[in-house]
This record gives C-alpha cells, sequence and structure tokens, in this order.
C-alpha cells in the first residue's frame, strides 16, 4: 500500500478506462458540437460542409436577443425568489431536530429528483380551472368563480422555483451545518435579538456563500426545458427549448449547436465565478 | 424558543404549498370520472390498475425501469475506478479525470443532450436503445463519483495499510477492507442516480425519442393530447417511489452526511 505510483500498465487500467469512455462518449460529442456549430446547415447526406461564421451571425437576431432576454429575465428571477425562501429555510434546517431535518431531506431530494413533466403537470392541475386552487379561493369567498392561472409567467416562476428551492437547500445545507453555533450564542450573549442576530450576524458571514448559490441557481435554472412548455406561453420559452427545438423540429443541427455553444460560455463564466468565491471563502 | 415557532410556522407553510401539488395529483388520480376534477367525484383505483394492466403504460414504465436500472449501474461502474484511484494513489492529473465525471452534470442537461444527438447520429447508432443507457450513465457519473470520493476521504487509511502490512495485496485489500467500508457510498450513489435516470426527460427523449416512449415522455405527451386520469396515477407512483428510494437511504445511511454536513 505504500508505493506511490502504479507500477504496470494494468495498474493503470482503474483510471485509464473510465477516462477513455469519459474521452469517447462525454468530450467527443462536445468537440463535435463545437466543430458542428461552424457548419452550415445542409439536408442530411449531403457530401460536402462548408465552413461558415452564419450561425453565430444568427446569435444577434432580434429573435435570439428575445430569447437571451427571456432565459436571463427568468434564470434571475426564479434564482431571486429561491434564495429569499431556501436561505433561512436552511437556516432553519440545520438548527431543527435531527429527525426534522432528515424528512426535509428526502423530500427536497424527491422533489429535486422528480421529473419536470410530473412537477409541470402538477401545477397545472393546481392552477386548473376545474381541479385547482381557485376553487378554493370560491370556497371562502376570496374570488367569485374559478378561474385558471396557468399557462402563464406567474405559473412559470412558480413552478421552477419549486424545483429551485430544494436545489438551493441542498447546496447551502452542508455549508450551514459547519457553522460555529457558538457564534450564535455569542451574538445573543451580547443582546442580539434572533432577528438581528440572523440579519446582523449570519447573513454577512453568508455572503460569499448566498452569491455562490444564486449563481448557480441561475445555471439550474438555464437548464429548464419542460416548464416553459407546460406552465408558461411561448414567449417564455428558453434557451434550452430552442435548442432542442432547432435541433429536432428544424432539423438545424448547426444552428442548436451554436445556440449550445454560447449556452456553455455563458454557462462556464458562471462556473468560474462560482469558484473564484469559493476560493475567497477559504482564504478568510 | 422564538425560533422554534418561527421555524415551526415556516416550516408548516412551506410543507403546505410544497406539498399541495402533489396532493392534488393524488387526488384526481382516484377520480371516478374521466375529467380532471378535484375534489375528486367518487373513489376508484381503477387508473392505477391501467398502469399495470397491458398497454403503453406498463411499456412506458418498464422502459423508465430498465434504462435507470442499466445506466445507474453503468454510471457507478466508471465512478468507482475513478475514485478509488484518485484515493489510492492520490496523482494530480486525475483531477482532470473527475472533472470529466462531474462537467456532464454541471452543465444545462440540454448541452449533453444536443451532444449525444450528434454523437449517435453521425455513429450511425442513433435509435438504437443501448444508446439511452450509455447516454444516461455518462451524464450521471457524477452522482456516485460525489458520494464515492466522500466515502473514500471519510475511510481511515491505517486501516488498509494495516492489512497490506499483515500480507494482503492490493485486490484483497479492495474486497475485504475498502469495499464493505464504502458500500453505504456506493449504495447511495447508486440509489441517486437511478432515481435521476428515472425521471430523467430531455437526454433521453434527444437520444431514443423516437423509438422508445419512458414514462416521462409519456407523461409529458398525454400532458400536450389529452388528459387521463392514468397519467395523474403514473405521476404519483413515480412521487412514491422516489421518495421510498430517498428514505431508504436515509434510513441506512447517514443521509445529512451523504450531502456533506457536518454533525454538530
Amino acid at each position: 500500500m505504500n508505493t506511490r505510483q502504479p507500477q504496470s500498465l494494468i495498474a493503470y487500467m482503474p483510471i485509464l478506462v473510465p477516462a477513455l469512455l469519459l474521452t469517447v462518449f462525454f468530450v467527443m460529442p462536445f468537440g463535435t458540437m463545437i466543430v458542428t456549430s461552424f457548419y452550415e446547415n445542409r439536408s442530411i447526406g449531403a457530401a460536402e460542409t462548408a465552413f461558415t461564421l452564419a450561425n453565430y451571425q444568427r446569435l444577434l437576431s432580434p429573435f435570439f436577443l428575445w430569447l437571451v432576454t427571456a432565459s436571463f429575465g427568468l434564470a434571475f428571477g426564479v434564482a431571486a425568489i429561491s434564495i429569499l425562501i431556501a436561505f433561512p429555510f436552511s437556516y432553519l434546517l440545520v438548527n431543527a431536530p435531527r429527525s426534522t431535518q432528515v424528512g426535509w431531506l428526502i423530500f427536497m431530494l424527491s422533489v429535486l429528483s422528480l421529473s419536470e413533466s410530473i412537477i409541470g403537470f402538477a401545477w397545472s392541475t393546481l392552477l386548473s380551472r376545474t381541479a385547482g386552487i381557485s376553487n378554493f379561493f370560491v370556497l371562502i369567498g376570496l374570488v367569485d368563480k374559478p378561474a385558471s392561472y396557468a399557462p402563464g409567467l406567474g405559473a412559470l416562476l412558480t413552478g421552477v422555483v419549486y424545483t429551485a428551492v430544494p436545489y438551493a437547500v441542498l447546496v447551502l445545507y452542508p455549508i450551514l451545518s459547519r457553522v460555529d453555533p457558538h457564534i450564535e450564542e455569542a451574538a445573543r450573549t451580547l443582546g442580539l435579538s434572533p432577528l438581528k442576530t440572523f440579519l446582523r450576524v449570519i447573513l454577512p458571514m453568508h455572503r460569499n456563500a448566498i452569491v455562490t448559490t444564486f449563481l448557480m441557481l441561475l445555471v439550474f435554472t438555464l437548464g429548464t426545458y419542460l416548464m416553459p412548455q407546460i406552465l408558461g406561453r411561448p414567449q417564455h420559452w428558453t434557451l434550452s427549448v430552442a435548442i432542442s427545438d432547432q435541433a429536432l423540429v428544424q432539423s438545424n443541427i448547426p444552428f442548436a449547436a451554436a445556440l449550445a455553444v454560447f449556452l456553455v460560455v455563458v454557462t462556464l463564466v458562471i462556473v468560474l465565478a462560482v469558484i473564484q468565491f469559493g476560493r475567497k471563502e477559504q482564504a478568510i | 424558543m422564538t425560533q422554534t415557532f418561527v421555524r415551526r410556522l415556516f416550516f408548516s407553510l412551506l410543507g403546505i404549498v410544497m406539498g399541495a401539488p402533489l396532493l392534488v395529483v393524488l387526488g384526481v388520480s382516484v377520480n371516478e370520472k374521466k375529467s380532471l376534477t378535484f375534489p375528486p367525484q367518487g373513489f376508484n383505483l381503477r387508473w392505477y390498475l391501467e398502469l399495470f394492466g397491458a398497454g403503453d403504460w406498463s411499456t412506458s414504465i418498464s422502459n423508465s425501469a430498465i434504462t435507470a436500472l442499466l445506466s445507474a449501474t453503468l454510471a457507478v461502474a466508471i465512478a468507482f475506478p475513478i475514485a478509488w484511484f484518485s484515493w489510492r494513489y492520490r496523482l494530480g492529473w486525475v483531477r482532470i479525470v473527475i472533472a470529466a465525471g462531474l462537467a456532464p452534470f454541471l452543465l444545462p442537461p440540454v448541452i449533453t443532450a444536443l451532444g449525444f444527438l450528434s454523437f449517435w447520429t453521425q455513429s450511425g447508432f442513433y435509435g438504437q436503445y443501448w444508446t439511452v443507457v450509455v447516454s444516461h450513465g455518462i451524464f450521471l457519473v457524477s452522482l456516485p463519483l460525489v458520494s464515492l470520493t466522500l466515502g473514500f476521504s471519510a475511510l481511515d487509511r491505517s486501516l488498509p495499510e494495516a492489512a497490506a502490512m499483515l500480507g494482503a495485496d492490493d485486490r484483497q485489500v479492495l474486497t475485504r477492507i475498502i469495499l464493505p467500508l464504502v458500500r453505504p457510498y456506493v449504495i447511495s450513489g447508486f440509489a441517486f442516480a437511478f432515481v435521476v435516470s428515472l425521471n430523467e426527460y430531455l437526454i433521453a427523449y434527444m437520444t431514443v425519442g423516437a423509438v422508445l416512449e419512458t414514462l416521462p415522455m409519456r407523461i409529458f405527451n398525454s400532458l400536450r393530447y389529452g388528459y387521463t386520469p392514468v397519467m395523474a396515477a403514473a405521476s404519483v407512483l413515480f412521487v412514491f417511489l422516489t421518495i421510498v428510494i430517498f428514505s431508504l437511504v436515509a434510513r441506512f445511511g447517514d443521509l445529512p452526511k451523504l450531502l456533506g454536513a457536518h454533525r454538530r
């Protein structure tokens, strides 16, 4: 067990085989996608493919600019609302009894992993006229007659926040669980109220964690695909929807690839920012 | 005291809001009539029977289950040697392989989906059933990889060293000492990958969507082309399955620790 280096080629196999699989099935498809984004769109079976920048020039069209605005508008909105709910929740969760913690973690993990089609269906039912929440509002006299609240921007925001909150909780929970409880006790002993402790001590202490989670929520929301189609209207469709639409419906894989490359670049910028913030966190 | 009160209030409110859409689906799944109404009119379990009877729904369920089982196995099979090797030798460049394993899950899924779509088309395998297993397997490597890296880092290095000193070779150390110790992490990594594959829509749709219908696809298609209470029953089944699997993980492992928390 003291050998620092594998002694033979066989000993390298446990890393080489997985590395080869990841190269063939992830790095290569990824590379071909980038190459494809420079191709002209030809009908399938065309012998020659010409290099062009046209796919990227189309990124400057009004259609695309609206797409980016819609995607990022949704992402920022969802990230902001989700963190407002998830941060206080996670803070209260780490201080809760262990059984409460485990129960909520199971629930949050489940909601996070549930198919978008199931969650979209569930919300569209809850917001529908015949089976929805408005019937309850009629019952308690809040509104006169049942109404449908989906599809629409409100429905879309609700649905995506519903999946983003568990994501944020699962990012924040381990970070908050590492906090020394004595810090809070000290603040309380010095006479701060629980609310002030939260606002003046806990929140500033976790500024980096909040920024990191916010950025990760942006990436998470940019990936939502079915929600905009189930709970939103066509003008709310995001980059993810447009990419698959170009690839499968319009059969324009090169343009889909160019859109995807743009999305990757944006994601990488965000991830680099996350890593940068993570470094700062460690330095403190 | 105040915190306990605030917590109970906040948790109850959130519980109601987050439980509501799932409860409504449960309600409409036992509806007597075929229409979408809540509260349900009458009580009926025949929509659940339709799920498992001969027909499209049971085919979709078994498609999803088989895909999830195989791709979770593949994901663990790729992740385990990486995690073990990186723990055993602590070589710097192994981090690149780990990063390649984590990347597909970190990027928006549409990227991985499009990459696989063009890859399977160009290699001529597009439309083969097994392509979804490989696609999901690669996509999900990150889940067992994270849980196994955590598991190995929690391993006491003196144990395998003691075994080696007593004459055990690498293989014996691996099967007799290491494997039993990291087993909870293998199982939870597998469970996480299984559940996510079961529920995944986009990658499955873009790789085998034309020839194979998984349950999430079937639910979305029913949503577009006409409501049937069977889709509510199918959703309830999947919600139930997902919660049961994560509860089992929590029952046999330390869930907060698996998620990276430190015990206070």
